[in-house]
């Protein structure tokens, strides 16, 4: 069971190209899930106890405002990483995350992983490499869509 | 003195124009579609004398008579028979004017002028649309051309809106995507029941098996977004030079006599609106003009 | 030197001049005083012309002198180009009547009888070579400016009296006369007497010549307008190093000079209103209550604030940018446009600018610290 999740693991693009003993390290802290379509993967308020790696399916992070019902903020597709406040600050959930469709992913304990990464400098670099620029790349597109481009954008007028 | 150039190309002895000119010819709107809140397509047909006839990316100066005259891209497909498409968006004093013109009242319509797609050239290339807000419109006959094209070639066409309802020509992708093409929407925000994407337009390429020695890729909506968009497609592969930028200034004349559409060297009524992002246009862009 | 195609003049030779050209259908516009400046005026008669005036200029500064010389032309450039009378400040492009479905667009034609200039300087005949490529030259013609040129008539003066902001020597327009012109004349007014060299430059210019009358050119004259030309050449203090200039400003748009200009620029147009060689228009519809409407030209600046607009805003808001492009476009991108400078070095926007800013300055003190960058905050 290990050594298969350890493959998910090796083939999902965060981890790509990482040594198998990295993947091995994860996959000790992994597991697969499945989420039926609408079904909340994350709970917005809840404590960040796991991440995605997402296999299949798409995800909406969405989050409530008062008079509107829920906004989605970002969706989320195959060989992407659903959820990053398990790393650093209150380590609860900011957003909810539902189930466009059918979705599976490989669910990774974070204390699990995070002991690891205190315990193994090495390997907690190698993490911190690869979940870094995925929240740069986020906070890049969240500025850009502050411009609301196409709100007051000059094109075509 | 007639106003005639030594050609005669200009005008006739007496003084009509051939919609090159300064004046316009008169078009009659044929008829009209809401394609959102503020957005209409108009479909115009000539008078008299028709326009020489527009390729995918050009552009016609359109008057709302006694309100004033602006550069609309044409949304329709070359060589379609009947009137010619034009979508507008309802932006100022003359947008207005002319989303609002009924069935059967006159326009003024001036060109084609500028540059195009360039789409005859693309035939065994995978083709990548980035399109914007209304951006799709300029770009739509190009797509309609590019999906029928007979050739190896891919087609992706990636749209980014503010939200769902601003999305044009949701009809128009249903048949891109029946003719094979690969259509993906994105939008800023949206209700629960969007079954689109929410992100960034560029947030989308890294979806895309992208084979970068074999892309052409066409831009068109806000000029940030296609910076942004094409800084990413440099990142992936793809030649600058293969990256077509539609860009847009301040046009008023068409033919490039009047000054205002400068950006640096170019004249964008007349090197323009499309131009290759390679060397000169991804200077300018990164420039602060401000 | 073509002598065949030149003659000796007297002084009665501009009168008669002025009368073959009206005699021709002309409209004969010459340099006049008008409201403290020379500009171009009607010239019926060759005592309409400027006799013993001087202008006095130097940058911000403009002023008339006048002593008993004998010379018509002992001056340099006035405020008013001959620009305006082949491209007008306004005019009208087509009227519509009717409203609705029965709108009738009337092309405005232009029925202005041909334009004859006499006395306008060799940097004007450039610029009127640089709006046949901007405005003449291009895909689409303007046909206002084209039917005026091609039947304009342009009788050149080489300048006797540069002025001290002049620097037509920097971007070879100035001050002999080459070619372009229907005629070129050359006012003398040494020990021979008050004469003046008139040579030919078209078939127009040959057959005016013909009819003009005249004696043929002795060397002294020659002489004389050779030395005459070599006087104005040095007397030309200011420069401009079009050495690589292009280059330089392309490559420097970011340079401190730029916010320091931006200090004094008033950002008031003077300068695209008096250059020979700006050719921005803007055109604006207007309706009368009837439902008639006009569609109208008018010069523009670049220096407008809604000279950029695009949808959301000016895209050049501040001064210094405003500037930049002005400066840029004159001597850098106007090359990559229309493959010559968008400057003939005549001067008048050193002279018109109200704080006196003065573009060959601005130039040097760019080439001075090439490559120099405002300092930029780092970005996150």
């Amino acid at each position: 069971m290990i050594e298969a999740i350890a493959e998910l693991v090796a083939d999902h693009p965060l981890f790509r190209g990482l040594p198998a003993d990295v993947a091995e390290l994860v996959a000790g802290c992994a597991r697969n899930e499945a989420f039926a379509t609408d079904e909340l993967l994350i709970a917005e308020g809840a404590p960040a106890e796991k991440f995605h790696l997402l296999r299949r399916g798409r995800v909406a992070l969405e989050i409530r405002k008062p008079g509107s019902g829920q906004l989605v903020v970002e969706t989320l597709g195959p060989d992407e990483l659903l959820g990053l406040s398990w790393l650093f600050g209150s380590k609860r959930w900011h957003t909810d995350a539902r189930a466009l469709e059918p979705v599976g992913t490989v669910a990774v304990d974070a204390e699990c992983l995070l002991r690891k990464a205190e315990a193994d400098p090495v390997f907690g670099y190698a993490l911190m490499k690869r979940v870094a620029p995925v929240m740069l790349s986020r906070l890049q597109a969240t500025r850009l869509r502050l411009l609301d481009l196409y709100g007051h954008g000059a094109d075509n007028s | 003195m007639a106003p005639t150039t030594a050609d005669g190309a200009v005008a006739t002895a007496d003084g009509r124009a051939d919609g090159t000119s300064l004046w316009p010819l008169p078009y009659r709107v044929a008829w009209r579609r809401r394609e959102t809140a503020d957005v209409v397509t108009v479909a115009l047909e000539p008078v008299g004398a028709a326009a020489a006839p527009y390729r995918a990316g050009q552009f016609h100066m359109l008057t709302a008579f006694g309100v004033g005259e602006v550069a609309i891209s044409v949304s329709g497909t070359p060589g379609t028979p009947g009137p010619i498409e034009h979508t507008i968006r309802d932006v100022g004093a003359v947008s207005h004017a002319l989303g609002h013109a009924p069935v059967g009242a006159l326009l003024g319509l001036r060109g084609p002028f500028g540059t195009d797609w360039g789409v005859d050239d693309l035939a065994d290339r995978d083709v990548l649309v980035i399109a914007g807000g209304i951006g799709l419109a300029p770009l739509r006959g190009a797509i309609h051309q590019l999906s029928q094209r007979r050739g190896t070639g891919s087609l992706t066409v990636l749209v980014g809106a503010r939200d769902p309802d601003q999305l044009v020509f949701t009809a128009d992708m249903e048949q891109w995507r029946a003719r094979g093409a690969t259509v993906l929407c994105t939008v800023d925000a949206a209700a629960p029941g969007w079954r689109g994407e929410v992100g960034i337009v560029t947030t989308l390429l890294t979806r895309l098996a992208l084979a970068p020695e074999r892309t052409v890729a066409l831009l068109c909506g806000p000029e940030v977004m296609m910076r942004f968009a094409a800084a990413d497609l440099v990142d992936l592969g793809l030649h600058p030079d293969r990256i077509r930028v539609s860009l847009e200034r301040n046009m008023q004349c068409g033919a490039g006599i009047c000054g205002h559409c400068q950006l640096g060297p170019l004249l964008l009524c007349r090197d323009g609106p499309v131009l290759p992002y390679g060397g000169t246009v991804a200077a300018l862009l990164g420039q602060q003009e401000r | 030197m073509a002598e065949a195609r030149a003659v000796l003049l007297g002084t009665d030779g501009i009168e008669r001049l002025v009368g073959l050209l009206a005699g021709r259908g002309y409209r004969t516009l010459g340099p006049v005083v008008a409201d403290g400046a020379i500009v171009p005026g009607p010239v019926n008669s060759s005592a309409d012309l400027p006799r013993g005036v001087h202008d006095d200029q130097s940058p911000g500064s403009y002023r008339l002198s006048r002593d008993d010389d004998p010379s018509l032309f002992a001056w340099a450039v006035g405020p008013r180009s001959w620009k305006a009378e082949l491209f007008p400040p306004g005019a009208v492009v087509f009227r519509t009547s009717g409203t609705g479905s029965e709108v009738q667009v009337v092309p405005v034609l232009d029925d202005a009888a041909p334009v004859a200039f006499v006395g306008a300087r060799p940097c004007e005949l450039a610029a009127l070579g640089i709006l046949d490529r901007v405005l003449g030259a291009s895909e689409h013609p303007d046909p206002l400016y084209s039917a005026r040129r091609a039947a304009a008539f342009v009788a050149v003066v080489e300048c006797a009296r540069p002025a001290p902001t002049c620097f037509c020597t920097s971007m070879g327009t100035g001050p002999a006369a080459g070619a372009g012109f229907d005629l070129a004349l050359t006012e003398l007014v040494g020990d021979g007497g008050h004469r003046f060299i008139a040579r030919a430059g078209s078939s127009v210019g040959d057959s005016v010549l013909a009819e003009l009358g005249g004696r043929p050119v002795p060397p002294a004259a020659w002489d004389e307008r050779a030395e005459l030309l070599e006087r104005s050449e040095a007397a030309m203090s200011r420069r401009l190093d079009t050495d690589g200039l292009a280059a330089l400003l392309a490559r420097n748009l970011e340079h401190p000079r730029w916010d320091d200009v931006a200090e004094r620029c008033l950002s008031c147009g003077n300068c695209t209103l008096v250059c020979p060689t700006c050719f921005c228009s803007a055109l604006d519809d207007v309706s009368d209550l009837s439902g008639a409407t006009e569609r109208r030209r008018r010069w523009d600046s670049c220096f407008d604030l809604g000279y950029s607009e695009v949808h959301g805003g000016p895209v050049r808001s501040s001064t210094r940018s405003r500037y930049r492009q002005w400066a840029t476009h004159k001597l850098s991108t106007w090359f990559d446009q229309f493959q010559t400078a968008g400057c003939v070095g005549c001067g008048r926007c050193i002279t018109w600018c109200p704080v006196g800013i003065d573009i060959t300055e601005e130039a040097a003190a760019i080439r001075a610290s090439d490559g120099e960058t405002v300092r930029k905050d780092g970005q996150a």
